[in-house]
Order: structure tokens, then C-alpha cells, then sequence
């Protein structure tokens, strides 16, 4: 595969008392560079561990092993220091709830200069000048650069995150289930802005999710988790119009559909481990 | 079809106070002059954002929180009004499930003293009938005996939805208001409990009153829709008329929004 920015080879994640315990089991991925890779699946699977390795912020109760390569460089290999110079500044991630994520006793235009001046140092003119400009990017009024968090709305909030996220012109983004916590037609504009920004500013964006429709929405490769583990990867058209794998075929047919009433079926469990062992296909690209 | 549940002119006023020194106060109309009426054996979804007042209009229907105006009237009695025993019998008719199985369930009461409570309020059977029907209602909704003894603790969020749900059943009502009861769990997980939830209404001819903001499961479940936005009433009717024609500009908007329906960017 030509220009991929983020190589992961055999990643593993396990707890430091018991290292037989896989959390996460053996997967290997590639981030195209300027494309939205897509991790799916069911709480549990291990794909929050997975984004937070290749950002190193794992718990300190679990250890790694394998490589992630980013541009080059095993991420696993760098100091702390030095790890801490590309988060932020090349890597950059949001999360799931953005009300946790800020902090409620500052401004969110001080909080966006922050993120700035962790990696750069401009002056205070230069400084505030991208601040608005960044508000203005992810559409927040300039005007709020003084409000406090509280005072936003759940998808504004979210905004400000992207803004400080993007504020470094970081080349992988990693989203971490972004517009869960938020309503339907407030999550439709969250992926349109992530979508509008990726294209701008040609990143690369790592995409956590457990929702089909938006996968559909804003992949362009996906990988469904399961267990621990990659159980089938590819491009959105081939992986949702014809999946290979059961468990995929599985979680696709217990999602809802807006067309029209498709019979719902919850995923056997049993029917499934016997399918697996069966075709002794635990890992499948297409 | 028999009208179950109506009502009518509904409107409820939140009076929000900010400011420290100011006290300046802000009137939210949370309903605001709405009109509904359920029909026995459907399920009413009902849809809208954060805010449109949806979870206000199913506690106000069933009497958990009083309206400021308007008439409910459930099996021509005026809910507003009636209180002590009657409305005593007729909570036993509508019963609720929540959206948080984690919160909705006491922690410190083992899963048979849940579901003995509502029993013994109501004074159904003895001792030993009360077990009998646990007992086939906790079958019914997928979980065993043994699970009786556990704390709800022990149970994944699926299972304690399960829970809550034949807590609700137990009490054999007419109309059971669920609240958000899927949004919490795993898409799979989802897919369960709503399969369990629509085999449960044939099988005791339920009706559900049915609060969720994800329109894909309201395609899925619901026989009739009503899309609300700021406490108003935006449009309702049948689920397939509204998706497929939907009239108003806010519920285009909101069918538009819905995921992997969005039009593709490239």
C-alpha cells in the first residue's frame, strides 16, 4: 500500500499483572494518508485502547508491544519527551465528551491558545489572531472567544475541541466516538466540519465509532473490531456492501436502517463462535 | 381504533433563574399547547433533539410531573384530577421504562425484591402467587431463576434493561411509556431489547408510548410519529407518511441528518 502515514504491526495491549490477558490482540493497520479509516465495533472490542496506543495515553496499568510507525518513526520507542512533542502537534485526537474534556474554569479561547503554545511561541498579537481564525474555521462566533464552557452547547463545545485539535495543523486526527453524546442534526454538521476540514488541511483521520451510518457517512476504509481484534478490513463500499466475515455480516444486520423496516437480528453469539472456528477465518482483508 | 390515552391543549412553563445578583428570570415553555392522542395496541413514537420537551410530555402523561394547562383524560378519567386510590389503579395501568438501566434499578435490593415491590404496593396474590409470576415474567424476558438472588450490579446493561422491563410487565399495564430505553446500550444489545419489546407487545397487546431522538429505530418500531421542537408539536401522523413525505421543513431536516443517510460529499 502506497503513502500510508500510520503503520501499526502486531499491536498488543495487555494489563501489566497478566500479560496472557490480550486486550487487544495482535492487529496490524494502515492509515492511507489523507483518507478516514473507520474503527467499528461493540463496546469492548478494544478499539478506544487501539486509538489510545498510537496516541501513548494508555493507562499505565496496561503495556503495549508491537510498533506503530508514524511517518517513519516507531511511536512506541520515544521518549516521553519526545512523544509529548508530536501529540498535539502531529497527532492530534478529540473525545467523546467534550464537557469533560474542557475545562470548566477557563476560557475556551484561552484554552485554544494554550494548545498553540505548548509546541510554538508566537506573540500575543499573533497568538489571538489564530485563535479567531480557528474559531472562525470550525464556526464559533469570534465573539465567544471569552465564554466559558458551560456557556456553550454540547455541539459548540465539541467545535472548540476540533479547534484546538486542528490548531497545530496536525497531520493524523484521531476522533473518538466525536458525536456520540450529541444530537442527530448536530452530529450530521460535527461530520460535515471534520469531513470539510480533513480535505483543507489533508489530514489523515483515525475515526472511532460503533455506528454504521456514520461510517458510511465518513469512511473511506474500515475495520471492524472484535474481541480484540481485527476481524475484517477494507474499503467502506466493499467492507458494508459485502461483508466476508460473520461477525461483521452479524453487527451489520442489528443495525436500524432509515429506508424501511429490515427484519432487526440481535447477534447470536454461539452461532457465531462456531462460524468463526469453522471457517478458522479470524482475520480477513478484502 | 379504541383512543387509550388523549391529550389535549397540554402546556408546561420551567421558570429559569440567572444571574447572581440580577435574578433575571427566563420562562422555558417545555410544552407548549400540545395535543396527542394514543391509540391502544400502537406504538406512538415520539422524536425530537435534546430540549424539544419529549421527556417532560411522557412524565406529564403519566402524572410524574403535573402540567400548568390542558386535560388528560386515560380511559375517560381526567388524570389531572383523579387522586388516592383511583389514581393508585390507574399508575398501575401505565407503567415506565428508563433510558438508564444503571440508575433505574435500587443497588441495594436483590432482583426479586424489585420486582416483588410493585406487587405488593398493588396487593396482588400471596406470597407464593407473587413468586409464580416473577417467576414467568423473568423467563419470559430472557433471564433464569437463579438471577432472582443477584443485585442488579451483576448484570451487564442489557440484562438490567431486561430487568426493567419486566418490572414494568408485571403489573400487566395497558400503556407502558418507554424512555430512551435503548439509547444507552450496544447496537447489538439494541437489537435485542427491541425485539423483545415488540414480541412482548403482541403477545400482551401492549401500547407504547415510545421517547427516543434516533430515527432509525422509530422506523423501525413505530406505527405513528410525532416530531416535536422547542415544546411545540412540529407534525405527527403515520411512521411511513412521515418518512416518506415528510411536510414540515424541521422534520426534512431532521430526516436528513440521520446517519449514512447524509447526502455523500464526493
Amino acid at each position: 500500500m502506497t503513502n500510508s502515514i500510520l503503520k501499526i504491526n502486531n499491536l498488543k495491549v495487555f494489563p501489566n499483572i497478566n500479560s496472557r490477558l490480550k486486550l487487544v490482540k495482535n492487529i496490524s493497520l494502515r492509515l492511507k494518508k489523507g483518507k478516514t479509516t473507520c474503527i467499528v465495533g461493540e463496546s469492548g472490542s478494544g478499539k478506544s485502547l487501539t486509538a489510545l496506543s498510537v496516541m501513548r495515553l494508555l493507562s499505565s496499568q496496561l503495556s503495549m508491544s508491537g510498533s506503530i510507525v508514524f511517518e517513519g518513526i516507531d511511536l512506541l520507542n520515544l521518549s516521553k519527551e519526545e512523544i509529548r512533542k508530536k501529540r498535539g502537534k502531529d497527532i492530534a485526537m478529540i473525545f467523546q465528551e467534550p464537557m469533560t474534556s474542557l475545562n470548566p474554569v477557563l476560557t475556551i479561547g484561552y484554552q485554544i491558545q494554550e494548545a498553540i503554545s505548548v509546541h510554538e511561541s508566537p506573540n500575543k498579537v499573533e497568538l489571538n489572531s489564530r485563535v479567531s481564525k480557528l474559531l472562525k474555521t470550525v464556526g464559533i462566533p469570534v465573539d465567544r472567544m471569552n465564554s466559558y464552557p458551560d456557556e456553550l452547547s454540547g455541539g459548540q463545545r465539541q467545535r472548540v475541541m476540533i479547534a484546538m485539535a486542528i490548531s497545530c495543523s496536525p497531520k493524523l486526527l484521531i476522533a473518538d466516538e466525536p458525536t456520540t453524546a450529541l444530537d442527530v442534526t448536530v452530529q450530521a454538521q460535527i461530520l460535515n466540519l471534520l469531513d470539510d476540514l480533513k480535505l483543507k488541511f489533508e489530514m489523515t483521520m483515525l475515526f472511532i465509532t460503533h455506528d454504521f451510518g456514520v461510517v458510511e457517512d465518513i469512511a473511506d476504509d474500515v475495520a471492524v473490531m472484535f474481541q480484540g481484534e481485527i476481524v475484517e478490513q477494507g474499503s467502506v463500499a466493499k467492507v458494508l456492501k459485502n461483508p466476508k466475515h460473520p461477525y461483521t455480516r452479524a453487527l451489520l444486520d442489528c443495525v436500524p436502517d432509515a429506508y424501511g423496516k429490515k427484519d432487526l437480528k440481535p447477534i447470536d453469539y454461539i452461532a457465531l463462535k462456531e462460524l468463526m472456528g469453522k471457517k478458522n477465518a479470524n482475520f480477513i482483508r478484502s | 381504533m379504541q383512543i387509550l390515552l388523549e391529550a389535549k391543549n397540554l402546556s408546561k412553563k420551567y421558570v429559569k433563574t440567572t444571574g447572581f445578583f440580577t435574578r433575571k428570570q427566563t420562562v422555558i415553555k417545555a410544552l407548549d399547547n400540545i395535543s396527542v392522542s394514543i391509540k391502544k395496541g400502537i406504538t406512538l413514537a415520539v422524536v425530537g433533539e435534546s430540549g424539544s420537551g419529549k421527556s417532560t410530555l411522557a412524565k406529564s402523561l403519566v402524572r410524574l410531573i403535573d402540567v400548568d394547562k390542558g386535560l388528560i383524560t386515560f380511559r375517560n378519567k381526567n388524570m389531572r384530577t383523579i387522586n388516592g386510590d383511583t389514581l393508585k389503579s390507574t399508575r398501575k395501568n401505565i407503567q415506565m421504562i428508563f433510558q438508564d438501566p444503571y440508575a433505574s434499578l435500587n443497588p441495594r435490593m436483590k432482583i426479586l425484591k424489585i420486582m416483588e415491590e410493585p406487587l405488593k404496593v398493588h396487593k396482588l396474590g400471596n406470597s407464593a402467587a407473587q413468586y409464580s409470576m416473577i417467576l414467568s415474567m423473568i423467563k419470559r424476558v430472557g433471564l433464569v431463576e437463579a438471577d432472582l438472588l443477584k443485585y442488579p450490579h451483576q448484570f451487564s446493561g442489557g440484562q438490567r434493561q431486561r430487568i426493567g422491563i419486566a418490572r414494568a410487565l408485571i403489573l400487566e399495564p395497558e400503556l407502558v411509556v418507554c424512555d430512551e430505553p435503548v439509547s444507552a446500550l450496544d447496537v447489538s444489545v439494541q437489537a435485542q431489547i427491541i425485539k423483545l419489546l415488540k414480541s412482548l407487545q403482541k403477545e400482551y397487546g401492549l401500547t407504547y408510548l415510545f421517547i427516543t431522538h434516533d430515527l432509525r429505530i422509530v422506523r423501525h418500531i413505530a406505527d405513528e410519529v410525532i416530531v416535536m421542537k422547542d415544546g411545540k408539536l412540529i407534525e405527527q401522523g403515520k411512521t411511513d407518511i412521515i418518512f416518506n413525505n415528510p411536510k414540515t421543513k424541521y422534520t426534512k431536516e431532521l430526516l436528513a441528518s440521520i446517519p449514512g443517510n447524509l447526502s455523500k460529499r464526493k
